[in-house]
Parts: structure tokens; sequence; C-alpha cells
């Protein structure tokens, strides 16, 4: 459906792209985004055209911190009820992951979306269920829509809600690598439009481009920001208007601003973020799993848990190294065997890179 | 976990809130539609269950077309 696929107008791009001849770094920060230019090719054929391209820390369940995931195992070898995505069952917390935990009778449910979850709570009205809400601003609104209809109280959600400009303004202060473009994430952008990202090119003279998921859409966004660049300029386009505008999805973003408010949060491979989360406003704390079973949650408390040995995701995360340059990568760290959720999630980059390398 | 997925809206319930959303070759799905302004024959894209925003199918039939234009033009403005 919509596909668009036209190779002598991908070579037209190429070309194009050749005799800017440029030497360029751009970052996108979409495990979608990073699933298309690998399984195409267009990785190392933009490389030829002098442009690499890098995942930043666009992978919810890889930016999930290791004190949330053991958080959530703690909640279900307590007895409760866990819902989650697939991809979160697998990742590895300092001994176990819910995978392994459900293996030994704990009760983990891998749903589709939080609706799912909340029927699970609807037909077991003895049990505790509890959603790990991961996800960016294009989950977080089906958090929101769910927690306005006042869902029943043997529910609630471990919430891990993040968003995405504030993760990219943390990444060009940090200064640690030098980013010419960024490639906005097209489903973020269907919710939030896009104005929110204006602030970065306005403030640090950085082209940006919002990007739809065929490889003809990442081809055209690097030929833009490319060309932006080579004019000089720094603002924000949008490649992606058949599905993205202006102002973005304000059924949405309305539903947002009624259950949430933002907060700083710590995410993986980076300290304290700014204005980084969604946190559960009041008048939904009784849904904030947190909140609910600190006592249970308690011996966690002003713990911090370090990344597993070796693990290099969050450089990965960071856009610092490639995955393949992580020691772990291929021999120690498989999709079977993950030691870090780079490799664990399919949005992931270590996973990406294996899958279609390997 | 960004990944949403393009489908056309067959019904709407009369709450206005699911919908049948067919995903072509056959498969069909109830999804949420509550967060669009959707109609029957519109076409959506699908995340985690939910119609997150409608997709301008003129636009999308036009994609390649605007594409050639930005190229040809040099000024993609």
């Amino acid at each position: 459906m919509f596909s668009l696929r036209d190779k002598k107008l991908a070579d037209e791009i190429i070309l194009k792209l050749k005799k800017l001849d440029v030497k360029l770094k751009f970052m996108h920060v979409c495990g979608t985004h990073q699933d298309t230019l690998v399984k195409h090719g267009l990785s190392s054929l933009l490389k030829r055209c002098g442009i690499e391209i890098s995942q930043g820390p666009g992978c919810p369940v890889c930016v999930t911190t290791p004190k949330e995931i053991e958080e959530i195992l703690l909640l279900a070898r307590s007895g409760k009820t866990v819902a989650t995505f697939g991809d979160m069952i697998n990742v590895p917390g300092k001994s176990e992951s819910l995978q392994t935990i459900r293996a030994e009778g704990h009760d983990v449910k891998t749903v589709y979306g939080i609706e799912d979850a909340v029927t699970i709570a609807e037909k077991n009205k003895e049990k505790d269920v509890i959603f790990m809400a991961v996800g960016f601003e294009t989950t977080a609104p089906t958090t929101a829509s769910v927690l306005l209809k006042n869902p029943p109280d043997n529910f609630s959600i471990l919430n891990c809600h993040r968003l995405i400009p504030p993760a990219l303004k943390a990444i060009i202060e940090m200064g640690e690598i030098k980013i010419d473009g960024l490639i906005e994430p097209g489903h973020v952008s269907t919710i939030i439009g896009t104005k929110p990202y204006e602030f970065l090119s306005k403030d640090y003279k950085i082209p940006q481009v919002i990007t739809g998921f065929e490889p003809l859409d990442l081809l055209m966004a690097t030929w833009i920001l490319s060309n932006q660049i080579k004019k000089g300029k720094a603002e924000v386009k949008n490649e992606y208007y058949r599905a993205v505008n202006k102002e973005g999805n304000l059924k949405a973003k309305d539903a947002l601003e009624k259950v949430f408010e933002t907060g700083d949060k710590k995410w993986r491979g980076f300290p304290v973020i700014p204005n980084s989360s969604l946190e559960l406003r009041k008048k939904y704390q009784s849904y904030d799993a947190r909140e609910k079973y600190q006592d249970m949650l308690k011996p966690l408390k002003n713990k911090e848990f370090k990344e597993p040995p070796g693990c290099k995701c969050g450089e990965v995360l960071r856009g610092l190294i490639n995955s393949n340059e992580c020691p772990l990568f291929g021999n120690k760290c498989t999709p079977d065997t993950p030691v870090g959720p780079c490799m664990v999630s399919i949005e992931g980059s270590c996973n990406i890179e294996y899958r279609y390398k390997n | 976990m960004c990944l949403a997925i393009p489908g056309k809206i067959v019904n709407i319930d009369k709450n206005k809130e699911y919908s049948l959303v067919d995903y072509g070759e056959g498969t069909k799905r109830k999804i949420n539609v509550s967060l669009v302004d959707a109609k029957v024959g519109d076409y959506v894209l699908v995340h985690a269950g939910f119609a997150i925003q409608k997709i301008d199918e003129k636009e999308a039939k036009e994609t390649l077309k605007l594409f050639r234009e930005m190229l040809s033009s040099e000024e993609e403005n």
C-alpha cells in the first residue's frame, strides 16, 4: 500500500548526491529508518556518496534503563501480571529477563498494545495487571487514550514514555559527535507535527528533515539535507507530508496534555535528560504502578544499575560507534543470546545489523 | 516500536471508536480510531492497535511525481 519504488528515480538521487561532493554525518532516531537503510543497502550506497548515517537514541526498548527493567522484573516476581510489547520481554536485566522468569512460572504476557492489557485486567479481576508502557510520542497517545476511559482498578502502568526532541537537544549539547543534519522520525512527527523540531535548527543551526520509511523517502531526505547544507540553510523540511502536517494530530496531543506532564528522565547511555519524559498527572496517579506498589519497589529505591559488563549499547545509542564495533557483537551478543537491548529489539541497530548482514 | 502500517477503513462503529481496517491482501483487524477524524474509505496509519494519523491519499499517490519535481527544480523549498 503506497509503496514508493522507482529505481530510475533512486539512481537520479544518487547521481545528484555524488555531484554535490559532500562529506557529511547525519543522525536519525528511528529503528524503522535503520531497518530501511540496512535492509535495502542504502547505508553502504550513501557512504560511497560521502554520507554516513547513524542511529541515535531512537529505539524505545533500547533506551529503557537497567533500573526500569529491574522494576518490572521485581513486580512480576512479586506475583503481578505483567503485560508488554514482545521486544521488551527479552531485554536482559541484571540476571534475568521477563522471558526467563516467565519460564519459571511468573505471569508475563506479550500484547499488541495497551488495550489488550486492559482486556486482560477486565477478564481477570482477581489479578493486578501492569502494562510496561514504553514508547515515544507515537505510542504515548495510546496510553493516554486508555487512561482517559477509566480502566479497571486492577490495571496500572509502569510508565517509561519518553520524548524525542529533548533527547536530540541533549545529544547535540553533549557534543561528542559532529552531526551535520537530523533525519526526524516520521511516525513521532505524525503526532507532534513539525514545530517541536524548529528550535534545533534555530538554536544549533542544524538542518532537519521529517522522513517516511520507504527507501526513496530516505534517499530524498539525504538529498534534502545535503542540499540545505550546500546552500548554507538550517531549516525543518517535511518530506513525509503525506502523513505529517505542521500541527500534528490535535486529538492525540490533547489526550497527551490531559494525562501527562513533562519530567526529567535518565535514558540508557545518557545522563538525566531534562523534560524528556511524560509523567502521569496527579489525577491519573492511581494508575501509576510506581505509586501503587511503592512498598514492593522499595528495595530498588535510590539504587542505580549498571549496563551489562562489556555492553556498548550506550555508545551505540549516542552514535559514537557502529554496532559491529562492539567487541561482543556477533559472538557473545546475538539475537538468541542478547547482552544489551540494542541486540534484542527489532528496532535496535545491533539486531538490524546482525539480521541483515550475518 | 514506532512502526505504523497503512490500512483502509472498511467500517466504523456508531460511537466512532472502533473500526475494521483492511491492510490489503485479505488482512483485516479491529482498531481504535478515537484519535483521528476518519471516515469509511480513508487511509490511516495504525500503531499498537490505534490509528494515529490519516494518510493523504492524493499526496501519497502523487509522491513520486512531487519527488521528481523537487529534484528537477533544484530549488527544493
